[in-house]
């Protein structure tokens, strides 16, 4: 599920509507896309995931505009809570600018006329493939995360019906040798996105495949999480200000990313850095992956 | 479109009489009251407040029925309390309006409207869910006649920061001890909304009492 290969039928059309599209929302649609029963139904959803922290509730997914791996899960979700004082930014891998944060935002701006905007603390709702700004969010916005896989247990356990009795009866066990596999094997945690998190100190969630250097942020976040996993049919939450701890072991605490470059655009040491290859004679460079903190950082110096 | 003109004021598809609307605008007004439900859900005590001009039969307030409309359809059991199911015209605007099955008990029940709380059954009596399936339990919601959050029984949990006091006058003596017996049940257990006239405030399940 590379951002290459990834193509939208709708985008063309949707970005011949303009983004500055001020006459309102496309009268072809209802507001949001979605129809208000399917709203109703994701909105009941979101609630009973608010109130039973990282468990996955089931819901009535929809088929959308888009295929799946486009964020259909989390575009479903954003559609039941968006209204139109909301200012939507989407990101993608932290870029605003890459073609499935663009879609999507062109997508609610034509069905919804919602402001948009690249600036992280302007947002009040926060669209998300994989990764969490790197400026600490607010009380006042939510996180919409897309999820892919949103069993944690899955890959171990393949049968539905006995991952949910795993969670029921809390028998994490399998996942903690996964882990020290890992160390077993490579002589530390090699997971290094998608890594398990246990929320309120009860289910064990994936945390939809950001990468572990962003699971810190969301301990005791300010802001509303809430994840959409469209193709398997689940959304869960973490309410603001919930715990939620990294596995690990005593003798192999949980560690973050490091890099021993810093950003070459804007010179930040404590970002997530993306690998860019330059040319086909080796040359690379590193950059930062949050598109937004990346310009603000560069525009301030300037 | 319910609601916007006089004609569904007339009598409705099962010839019952409606004298009041809903929503002026459905889809804004119920996306605007359930941003108002998550914030309370989302921040377990804190009270959120909205301001409402719906015209709601007697003895529902005006945040009872916008959370009704809001949430309740063709999919939701909804169990009345004999206080309200008494009411004929606050029993036909919810079957009107949001096209709820009512159901005679409360074990059926999806969510609950309780409008007289000092009679109500107890919170294990509602659907609280399973081990596997916790989601499947009852919503209620309950009207109170004051909320406030400046003082009253202590509050921890997912949601809120340290700590966070409420105090709703209306409630029957010993719902405090009930609700931090509802979060000893985690992951199963009923979600409350507590809806004043032109507040509310939620208890999800995750919610601790120093009683």
């Amino acid at each position: 599920m590379t951002q290459s290969a990834q193509k939208n039928p709708a985008q063309s059309e949707a970005v011949e509507h303009g983004h500055a599209d001020k006459i309102g929302p496309d009268p072809n649609y209802n507001f949001a896309y979605l129809d208000e029963q399917t709203k109703r139904m994701i909105r009941r959803a979101i609630l009973k995931a608010v109130a039973i922290p990282g468990y996955q509730v089931p819901f009535a997914s929809r088929e959308m505009p888009m295929p799946y791996g486009w964020g259909t899960g989390g575009v479903q979700v954003t559609a039941s809570i968006l209204g139109p004082d909301d200012v939507l930014k989407v990101i993608d891998q932290g870029a605003d600018d890459t073609t499935n944060a663009v879609s999507i935002r062109q997508f609610f701006v034509r069905t919804a006329a919602v402001e948009t905007t690249e600036h992280t603390e302007e947002a009040s709702i926060i669209q998300t493939r994989h990764r969490i700004p790197e400026k600490p969010l607010s009380e006042d916005q939510i996180l919409v995360y897309q999820v892919p896989i949103p069993e944690p247990l899955r890959f171990l356990e393949p049968r539905e019906s006995e991952t949910r009795k795993m969670h029921a009866l809390g028998e994490y066990g399998l996942m903690h040798v996964k882990l020290y596999e890992d160390i077993a094997t490579h002589g530390h945690i090699a997971t290094t996105y998608a890594y398990p998190v246990k929320v309120n100190s009860h289910y064990i969630m994936d945390p939809s495949p950001t990468p572990k250097f962003d699971n810190p942020k969301m301990h005791r976040m300010p802001a509303l999480q809430l994840f959409g996993a469209g193709r398997e049919k689940r959304i869960y939450a973490i309410p603001p200000h919930t715990a939620v701890y990294s596995l690990d072991f005593e003798d192999h605490p949980f560690e973050i990313q490091q890099w021993e470059q810093s950003c070459e655009l804007c010179g930040a040491e404590n970002t997530f850095l993306d690998e860019v290859v330059t040319d086909d004679r080796g040359g690379r460079m590193f950059v930062c992956s949050d598109s937004d903190h990346c310009n603000r950082k560069r525009e301030a110096a300037e | 479109m319910i609601g916007t003109d006089s004609q569904t004021s007339g009598r409705g598809a099962e010839g019952i009489a409606v004298t009041n609307v809903g929503f002026d605008n459905p889809v804004l007004q119920s996306q605007a009251m359930y941003r108002v439900l998550l914030s309370a859900m989302s921040r377990p005590g804190h009270i959120v407040p909205c301001e409402l001009l719906l015209e709601v039969p007697a003895s529902l307030a005006q945040t009872t029925a916008a959370a009704a409309l809001t949430l309740l359809d063709f999919d939701t059991p909804l169990w009345l309390d004999p206080a309200a199911a008494a009411q004929q015209a606050l029993v036909d605007y919810l079957r009107f309006h949001c096209g709820c099955p009512i159901v005679e008990a409360h074990g059926h029940a999806a969510f609950a409207i309780i409008t007289d709380p000092c009679k109500m059954p107890s919170l294990d009596a509602f659907p609280e869910g399973s081990d596997e399936y916790p989601d499947k339990s009852a919503t209620l919601l309950i009207q109170v006649e004051r909320l406030d959050d400046s003082r009253g029984v202590v509050l921890r949990g997912p949601g809120i920061e340290n700590k966070q006091t409420i105090q709703g006058k209306g409630l029957p003596g010993g719902f405090w001890q009930q609700v931090q017996e509802n979060h000893a049940r985690f992951p199963k257990g009923v979600d409350i909304v507590l809806c004043a006239e032109d507040r509310i405030a939620a208890l999800p399940r995750t919610t601790q009492v120093e009683v």
